[in-house]
């Protein structure tokens, strides 16, 4: 007789099959005992863990993929590190309508307010660094490279946090046309950004590539890391933490190739930016954008971890400019004008 | 009596029907009724020291001359604490620690981390909102409600607003690597303590300077719980330092040759004061001081929203405002409709406690304000002009003032032309837009106007010609981080608030 | 103190004053920092009771659901003494007859609501039909609706004279104009409304027929009580207001007392003056009343609902 007991560690998965020497004890002893590592416990000092499910999260909720699909996150060994959502275009689909439905109230916010949020993210997400840098060490990356990574996120996403309410003032003007008309031109959010998180890191390059777009009032639907897809979803908890209201940010983990086209194809999005190099994914999104003229915008080669992986030019990137005329009529004494 | 259909649509006339005057309607009463009980907020759970030291470098020091001074509630005169008289040495001591943290370390340091700090004392107000505003109004005689609503959450987001700038001035002026002046010496007035500390306190120290700040003698105390969380923040030692006392000992730090800038918010006499003192040397200056701001209603203003916003204008913080409007200018069409409607909105104004959630207008900062205020309503008596003030009860102790109306005012009546600085308005009327822009423009000071109508292109019109730095269209009193602040002519130079905040504090 | 002048002008109503939106809600924003507490606090719950329509406007209302709202009228909570009852009953014409009887002689007013309520969608005879049934079966007040497709389309004549007709037909029962305000949408449209109303002999002008949202809400409310008190001062004719849907809480009704108290003063804190148009605001009012005297939060499982 040979039983087949899975049992699950931290978080790896070792089979273990119960031999019948083992069968043998266990009538024996009626005590079973479990290989970990090669070495064996008796179960009844072994306390289980509790393993994590990886949904997406739309919406500020964090339902499964509908269409049931998963695919095996796996470290650089091959060895199995969780079963994550394959999400499809229906995912997709309904993360759009959420992200429309909560763009009103997004942009509408005080720039301030949204600047509070931002650093409210900063705060949980620095409250939680043991678990992320866990979470990347299990993903390849070294225990110094993962903490490096943790606090360059966090402060990055305090570095935005301080844009909300100064970008406009860097990039709003005040014009000096030549009627006598008050003129002034304001960056205004674009609307719903589809996104293309960075491949190569797990926490850094999504949190690079959300905290632009919703600091200039966007609201976004961001596809992780395909490789490394676990704090992603993590990171959905830390921004459901944070007072960002539902459908602001919303992240799906899937494959590039099945989701690109649909991101771009979509004709409720409004901008899409990709982070890779694939010149191919690039072509697609451009070329399927112009459906209804979204602006793409593509970063290529950006080193996240450097002075470049920062900018106010990347809020800029999803804001429209808007341009008012009123006239001012002139009677009476001197000076001023605009 | 209704009015009925066929001889209605015969008899439909055009008609202003804001001046029909056949006969006297019974005024409303607002006084009597339904009266407020009293809902004083609680005082139980703040922290208030019986004596208080200087804050420099980092900790709460002795004055060397050992001697302190007393600081009242001017709404009971009774006695909250002390607090230390800084003489010569120890401005001195404050100065070089400043100096000292500027050198050796808050220069040094990556401004990330700068904002960091800054962004703590942000969220430290924050958590303590309640405590310092009790204690903002304890010490000042302001309004609960004011000092809970309006000035601690600005001066927290204050901070916020400005530890966002401390990585990021390379984006702030094009062609330009700003960098840190040294040490700013800082002095603010009693009228808005906890907040000015934070206008003066927080762009300092985004910019990477370092600071010793004065604050008013009959309003130290907030500016001193200011420096506790500065201590829990875990900035620098040196980098912020408190040194109370009086006049003189701003003028002892005015003149301290450490010092590289120096901020002033207060009286224009004494700002004057300071630029004489500065001149010859290399000290930058930026100051901030009085006005006499006109408030214009067009007849075709929202009436009702207008009266609120004169309202606003002068009785807001009980007039203790530099941009106080306290010259109002009425559209003669109006006039008798805007001055119902103005006296109908003072009788519902409560004065008294300033604890109690329900009072409008607080008490007068101290006794010498109050016999200011008290000598200008004199001379406008004497001037001539119509007095009118509410009927409301005062309490029997502290220093109190019931808001006032003057009409019939001209401009060359001195309370047309003074800062009086109290709950004090004095009403004109005009004919023509002309001669409203003149008269709003025809005063030594410029710190602020209003201005109230529906029309949009009326609106930039008075905007553009008025000389003041803050200009209020359909609103007064709005005061946010991001917006420059600062006067034209002798209402002081430098903008507080915004981008341009940043300059004062920084070379160019 | 109605000392109604001689010599009404009926202004154009084109014309009427402005109303800027945002320094509205930072004055309506300021009576809600006002803290009513203790006797203060008392006195208002009770004003709110006794200033209260119970309401019943259902398309399946019937006699017993009448019946059974009277009864809750006037015996609102039994074991609290000293309570006053609602100012009104207010149903549909068809139940105008049934709340009359089961009201009594307890004082409290039948208000009916007419004209083709909500819609107004409906020829000027209908809708004076409509009024006379309703206060022939025995209604004291009568709420109607004016025509919003007509105001909106800027025919302030027809507004006019409707309200006119309609006020004639009433006879002696007070006639309270429903402006709902929900679909003027602007504050500038009601302030309008408000005037057209007063001058063509409404008794109260009213916010809205709580069937669709939004209801009440004090900025509005704030620009009709501002529109009374210019009236008052042109005319010398009182006029009443009342607010309706959207008030289901004791805190709200005090912050409505308080923008009056500040806005129109002693003479309008009487239910001849104002009224909350209202159904589940007494339960509320009365929770707050029994945690004054008692000091205990309460549950709504001790009071009926009925």
């Amino acid at each position: 007789m040979d039983f087949r007991l899975i049992q699950h560690f931290n978080p790896f998965f070792t089979v273990v099959k119960q031999n019948r020497n083992m069968a043998k004890a266990l009538e024996k002893n009626s005590n079973i005992t479990i290989s970990e590592n090669g070495i064996e416990q008796p179960v009844s000092n072994k306390r289980l863990e509790v393993l994590k499910t990886y949904k997406i999260y739309i919406g500020g909720q964090f339902p499964r993929t509908e269409s049931g699909r998963y695919y095996v996150a796996t470290n650089s060994k091959g060895e199995q590190l969780a079963n994550v959502c394959l999400s499809s275009r229906k995912d997709f689909r309904d993360a759009v309508v959420a992200a429309r439905s909560a763009f009103k109230g997004w942009a509408a916010r005080a720039a301030f307010n949204r600047g509070q949020i931002l650093y409210r993210i900063a705060e949980m997400l620095e409250g939680r660094k043991a678990q992320f840098i866990e979470e990347l060490i299990s993903q390849d990356v070294s225990k110094a490279q993962a903490q490096k990574e943790v606090l360059t996120s966090i402060d990055r996403l305090i570095w935005y946090a301080g844009w909300c309410d100064k970008f406009q003032q860097i990039f709003g003007t005040v014009n000096p046309v030549a009627s006598s008309h008050f003129n002034f031109s304001v960056p205004e959010p674009t609307g719903v950004v589809a996104a293309i998180a960075p491949q190569d890191t797990s926490l850094l390059g999504l949190v690079s590539v959300i905290a632009p777009i919703i600091a200039g009032g966007n609201t976004c639907i961001v596809l992780a890391s395909e490789s490394k897809p676990l704090c992603s979803i993590t990171f959905a908890e830390v921004i459901n933490s944070s007072d960002v209201p539902g459908g602001v940010v919303n992240i799906l983990t899937g494959r590039v190739s099945e989701l690109a086209t649909q991101f771009a194809s979509h004709m409720d999005v409004n901008a899409v930016v990709y982070c890779g190099e694939d010149a191919n994914v690039q072509k697609d999104l451009q070329t399927k954008g112009a459906t209804n003229v979204k602006r793409v915008i593509v970063h290529k080669n950006i080193n996240w971890f450097g002075e470049q992986g920062q900018s106010p030019y990347f809020i800029l990137d999803t804001e429209e400019i808007k341009t008012t005329w009123h006239p001012i009529e002139s009677i009476g004494g001197g000076g001023g004008g605009y | 009596m209704p009015v009925k259909t066929k001889k209605a649509a015969a008899k439909k006339e055009v008609s202003s029907s804001q001046n029909s005057k056949s006969m006297a309607v019974p005024k409303l009463k607002f006084n009597t009724g339904w009266e407020y009980a009293p809902a004083p907020e609680s005082a139980s759970h703040i922290k208030l020291k019986d004596r208080y030291d200087l804050f420099i470098n980092g900790k709460f020091v002795k004055p060397s001359s050992g001697k302190y001074f007393e600081t009242i509630n001017p709404a009971t005169e009774q006695r909250l604490s002390e607090v230390a008289e800084a003489n010569a040495a120890d401005v001195d001591k404050a100065v070089k620690a400043a100096r000292n943290a500027s050198d050796r370390y808050w220069k040094k340091m990556p401004a990330k981390e700068r904002a960091k700090y800054i962004y703590r004392i942000s969220r430290m107000i924050q958590e303590r909102a309640r405590e310092f505003a009790v204690i903002e109004t304890l010490d000042g005689g302001k309004t609960i409600r004011e000092s809970r609503d309006i000035d601690v959450p600005l001066a927290a987001n204050h901070f916020f607003y400005y530890a966002g700038w401390a990585d990021k001035l390379e984006y702030a002026f094009p062609n330009r690597n700003p960098q840190p002046l040294g040490v700013a010496g800082q002095i603010i007035p009693w009228n808005f303590p906890l907040l000015m500390a934070a206008w003066k306190i927080a762009p300092a120290l985004a910019t990477g300077n370092t600071v010793v700040l004065k604050p008013a003698e009959t309003t130290p105390l907030t500016a001193l719980k200011l420096a506790e969380i500065i201590q829990e923040s875990g900035l620098p030692e040196g980098v912020v330092n408190i040194i109370t006392g009086f006049g003189e000992t701003g003028a002892m730090m005015v003149n301290h040759p450490g010092v590289d800038k120096i901020a002033f918010t207060g009286s224009t006499e004494v700002g004057k004061i300071i630029q004489r003192a500065v001149a010859g040397t290399d000290k930058k200056l930026t100051l901030e001081l009085g006005g006499k701001a006109a408030n214009i209603i067009f007849d075709d203003a929202p009436l009702d929203q207008a009266v609120e916003g004169i309202i606003n204008g002068i009785y807001f913080n009980q007039g203790h405002v530099c941009c106080a409007g306290s010259r109002l200018f009425v559209q003669e069409s109006v006039y008798n409709t805007v001055l119902r409607k103005l006296k109908d909105r003072i009788k519902t104004l409560i004065v008294g406690d300033p604890l109690d959630k329900n009072t409008d207008i607080g008490a007068i900062n101290s006794r010498s304000q109050l016999d200011i205020i008290n000598k200008y309503i004199e001379i406008g008596k004497k001037e001539g002009a119509e007095f009118f003030q509410s009927g409301c009860n005062l309490p029997n102790k502290g220093f109190f003032c019931r808001p006032i109306l003057f009409t019939n005012v001209a401009q060359s009546n001195r309370i047309a032309q003074e800062e009086i600085f109290g709950p004090v308005l004095a009403i004109q009327t005009f004919r023509t837009d002309e001669e409203v822009i003149e008269k709003a423009n025809n005063t030594p000071y410029g710190l602020s106007a209003g201005v109230w109508t529906d029309k949009g292109s009326k609106i930039f019109n008075l905007t553009t010609k008025m000389r003041a730095g803050v200009v209020w269209a359909n609103t007064y009193n709005k005061f946010d981080p991001t917006s420059p602040f600062g006067g034209y002519k002798e209402s002081g130079y430098g903008r507080e608030g915004g981008l341009h905040g940043l300059s004062a504090y920084t070379t160019l | 103190m109605n000392v109604v002048k001689e010599r009404i002008v009926i202004p154009d109503f084109r014309l009427s004053p402005r109303v800027d939106q945002v320094g509205q809600e930072e004055r309506t924003s300021r009576f809600t920092k006002r803290s009513i507490k203790k006797e203060t606090k008392v006195e208002g719950l009770k004003l709110a009771l006794s200033m209260i329509d119970l309401t019943t406007l259902e398309g399946k209302d019937t006699e017993g659901k009448v019946k059974q709202l009277c009864y809750k009228a006037r015996h609102l909570h039994d074991s609290y003494e000293g309570l006053p009852t609602v100012a009104a009953v207010c149903v549909y014409p068809s139940m105008v007859r049934t709340a009359k009887k089961s009201v009594g002689d307890s004082g409290i007013k039948i208000a009916s609501v007419a004209t083709a309520f909500p819609s107004g969608q409906a020829s000027t005879e209908v809708k004076i039909e409509d009024t006379k049934f309703a206060v022939d079966n025995g209604a004291d007040e009568v709420d109607m609706v004016i025509s919003r497709g007509k105001f909106l389309a800027g025919d302030y004549n027809f507004v006019f004279d409707e309200i006119a007709a309609i006020k004639e037909a009433s006879g002696d029962a007070r006639l309270k104009v429903i402006l709902e305000t929900g679909e003027l949408v602007t504050l500038d449209k009601v302030r309008r409304a408000s005037d057209i109303a007063m001058y063509a002999g409404a008794d109260f002008i009213k916010t809205s027929t709580g069937k669709i949202q939004p209801a009440a809400t004090m900025p509005v409310t704030l620009t009709m009580l501002e529109a009374i008190r210019d009236f008052y001062y042109n005319t010398g004719k009182m006029i009443g207001m009342k607010p309706a849907g959207g008030i289901s809480k004791a805190k709200v009704a005090l912050h409505y007392l308080v923008m009056l108290h500040e806005t129109l003063g002693e003479a309008w804190m009487t239910n001849q003056w104002f009224r909350f148009g209202a159904s589940s605001l007494a339960n509320d009012v009365l929770m707050q009343l029994v945690k004054e005297k008692t000091g205990l939060y309460q549950s709504a499982d001790y009071f009926s609902i009925d």
